[in-house]
């Protein structure tokens, strides 16, 4: 038969039994439906995380104290070697690769001022960090590198500072006591939320390192070291100068273990980055099951269909179809099928893509890669799952078929 | 063979002939012999009957003739095609270009008008000058008188309708032979006549018609009767004056059955 005929008949065929239709593609519909709103979701989740990797600065390279193990004996914070200002001022000195570098000194205080008092952390840093980190500010400006040298009391604050003391005042010019020192608030960060491990990101007081490591801090060494690599494709060309910089001054010997820690924030992010990544083809894997039992479905459907069709199968046989006939339409019925199903499903899975969106907040994302991978596997199951009620169409023998009623 | 050899030779070529034809059912220790060598020749324009009680072998013989099965033994001409020798996809070619069938049980396909049942045969055909389809199939319906009943579907048609729509069928890809299959089996008497009157007309036409049927009265509308019993061809003979089913109908003779001895 040719080509034009055999999907003549096909369809045909499909369009004279509605309701066996609805149910068979059902399966379908709601396997790939699936599977788009499920990576949708996993997808968004992963595109979360990297926006906020992307927010956190990822040329930013961090220096942690003491190193993880030192000769097979794991060594506490404080037994260890601390960081100094002056490992600050030889990475300022002799490294090429490094735009910007400030030490952090942070210090838990009780903060007085404005309307009330607030439990808070106060960090010194240089008058580079905001570069650093990339940070922005609303109100004021942010300490000058004049104001880290005369050691001034001088601080920026962020918003939820400003909530819980300034709320009805302008807090620029306003002082804040901490430990009985008084700051001046000079300026007021941007909001920027949570952090993606949950912290207040805008719960911080930040005034010049050497005031705080002075006045307030009362420990003779610096938390950490923040760095800004020139460019990114240069991030660990960048930790190995570090490393080295720093092994020189803490005069470590060939052989030793690091006495400090370099990472940055991408390693971190990536775990989060890969949970989620581990998340989305959870999701998938899930969804697939579901198209797989939809597939499972069309060919329980298919073989009925083959018994209950026996008698015409015969008919048609006896008025010349070949077996090839049979079996092809029979396929092309399945693929019709799964093909359509896989449609509908398609549209089924942006319509709940867009609920959940709408219902939870949550990222959704759909790309175009996984609506025509979820098409193409509805039509393999198609292909898959119809081919054996197709044979057995196919084999069956016209005198027995036009017999059977 | 029954009939003589010089009228054989007088006539034009058979478009059946079989010779020594054997059925053999092998169901693992039982074997039953349905037929036990045919020999028979029918020639282009006839229209036969074929007769026997249930197990004689006429229906065997019919999946035969129609290519629905292969013989165990002996040959099988059609239209001077040795069917032997052919496989299942060619049978089907075969089935679809040389034979139409019509069956006891109409074996229409239901939710399909009578126009895309009759258009059918066309689908599947393998020539590659077939002409237009729908032109044949109105055509076709048109030999029937269903011209007006394209558009209906087999559950909107009466027995009789549904069966002239199947002979349509039978007929929409110009067949060598026409297969009946007791095709008056489901039907009253008059309806009978009626698709009698159409088979009658068909055949003046040309057409090679083989029934097989057990009812006297239907066969006696035929020109020849051939009788199976057991496996074996035991009558085959001329109807000196077949029964004209226009006339029968006209006279009202399902009234008052034909053949009253045949009827309890």
């Amino acid at each position: 038969m040719k080509w034009k005929n055999l999907i003549k008949v096909a369809f045909k065929s499909i369009i004279k039994n509605k309701m066996r239709t609805l149910l068979t593609m059902l399966g379908i519909i709601i396997g790939v439906g699936a599977v788009i709103v499920m990576v949708a979701i996993g997808k968004g989740a992963e595109q979360r995380i990297q926006n906020q990797i992307a927010s956190m600065g990822t040329n930013l390279i961090m220096i942690f104290p003491g190193s993880m193990q030192s000769r097979g004996v794991h060594m506490g914070p404080d037994q260890g070697v601390q960081l100094t200002l002056d490992d600050v001022d030889k990475l300022k000195k002799n490294s090429t690769l490094l735009e910007a570098v400030s030490p952090v000194v942070r210090s838990g205080v009780q903060v007085i001022g404005g309307s009330g008092n607030w439990n808070s952390s106060v960090w010194g840093v240089s008058e580079q960090y905001l570069e650093i980190r990339d940070w922005e500010m609303t109100l004021g400006d942010f300490f000058s590198a004049n104001d880290v040298r005369a050691q001034n009391k001088v601080c920026v604050i962020g918003q939820t500072i400003v909530k819980n003391l300034f709320a009805n005042e302008d807090p620029l010019g306003q002082q804040l006591r901490l430990r009985n020192v008084p700051f001046k608030v000079i300026g007021v960060l941007k909001e920027r939320g949570q952090s993606s491990f949950g912290q207040d990101q805008d719960d911080v007081i930040i005034a010049p390192f050497t005031t705080v490591y002075y006045r307030l801090s009362g420990q003779p060494h610096i938390h950490q070291i923040l760095a800004r690599a020139a460019s990114l494709e240069q991030m660990t060309q960048a930790q190995a100068e570090i490393t080295a910089i720093m092994r020189e001054a803490h005069k470590l010997p060939e052989g030793e273990d690091d006495d400090f820690t370099v990472r940055n924030q991408t390693d971190i992010a990536s775990t989060a980055q890969e949970t989620t990544k581990v998340l989305t083809i959870l999701l998938a894997s899930i969804a697939s099951i579901s198209l797989l039992v939809g597939g499972i479905g069309i060919m329980n459907i298919m073989l009925v269909s083959v018994t209950e069709r026996t008698h015409e199968i015969g008919i048609r046989m006896a008025i010349g179809a070949r077996s090839r006939d049979i079996m092809v339409q029979f396929l092309i019925e399945a693929i019709v099928l799964s093909l359509s199903g896989g449609l509908l499903g398609v549209l089924i899975g942006f319509v709940s893509t867009y609920i959940v969106h709408l219902a939870t907040d949550w990222n959704t994302v759909i790309s175009l890669e996984n609506v025509l991978l979820s098409f193409g596997f509805a039509g393999a199951v198609g292909v898959f799952f119809g081919y054996y009620p197709a044979r057995k169409a196919a084999s069956l023998n016209p005198i027995e078929a036009l017999r059977y009623e | 063979m029954i009939r003589s050899a010089e009228n054989d030779m007088s006539r034009k070529e058979a478009v059946i002939r079989t010779e020594r034809v054997t059925k053999i059912y092998d169901s693992g220790e039982v074997q039953v012999e349905a037929l036990k060598g045919i020999d028979l020749e029918i020639d282009p324009g006839e229209l036969v009957a074929i007769m026997g009680a249930s197990g004689s072998g006429k229906s065997t013989m019919l999946n035969i003739l129609g290519c629905l099965d292969y013989p165990s033994g002996g040959n099988y001409f059609l239209d001077g095609i040795h069917v032997n020798d052919l496989d299942r996809d060619q049978l089907a070619d075969i089935r679809n270009r040389k034979i139409g069938f019509v069956f006891q049980g109409f074996n229409l396909l239901a939710r399909t008008t009578a126009f895309e049942n009759v258009e059918l045969p066309l689908l599947y055909s393998r020539q590659q000058e077939i002409g237009d389809p729908a032109q044949l199939t109105r055509q076709a319906l048109e030999r029937v008188g269903l011209s007006d009943r394209a558009r209906h579907y087999p559950n909107q048609l009466s027995g009789g309708q549904q069966q002239r729509v199947a002979i349509a069928r039978a007929l929409v890809n110009q067949p060598a032979i026409v297969l009946a299959d007791e095709p008056t089996g489901n039907l009253d008497t008059r309806t009978s006549i009626e698709i009698m009157a159409t088979f009658q007309e068909l055949n003046r036409q040309g057409i090679t018609i083989i029934m097989v049927t057990h009812e006297h009265d239907i066969a006696a509308y035929c020109r020849r009767v051939i009788e199976f019993r057991d496996g074996w061809i035991i009558r085959d003979q001329e109807v000196p004056r077949p029964h004209d089913a226009g006339k029968d109908l006209e006279a009202g003779r399902w009234k008052t059955a034909s053949q009253p001895g045949e009827r309890p």
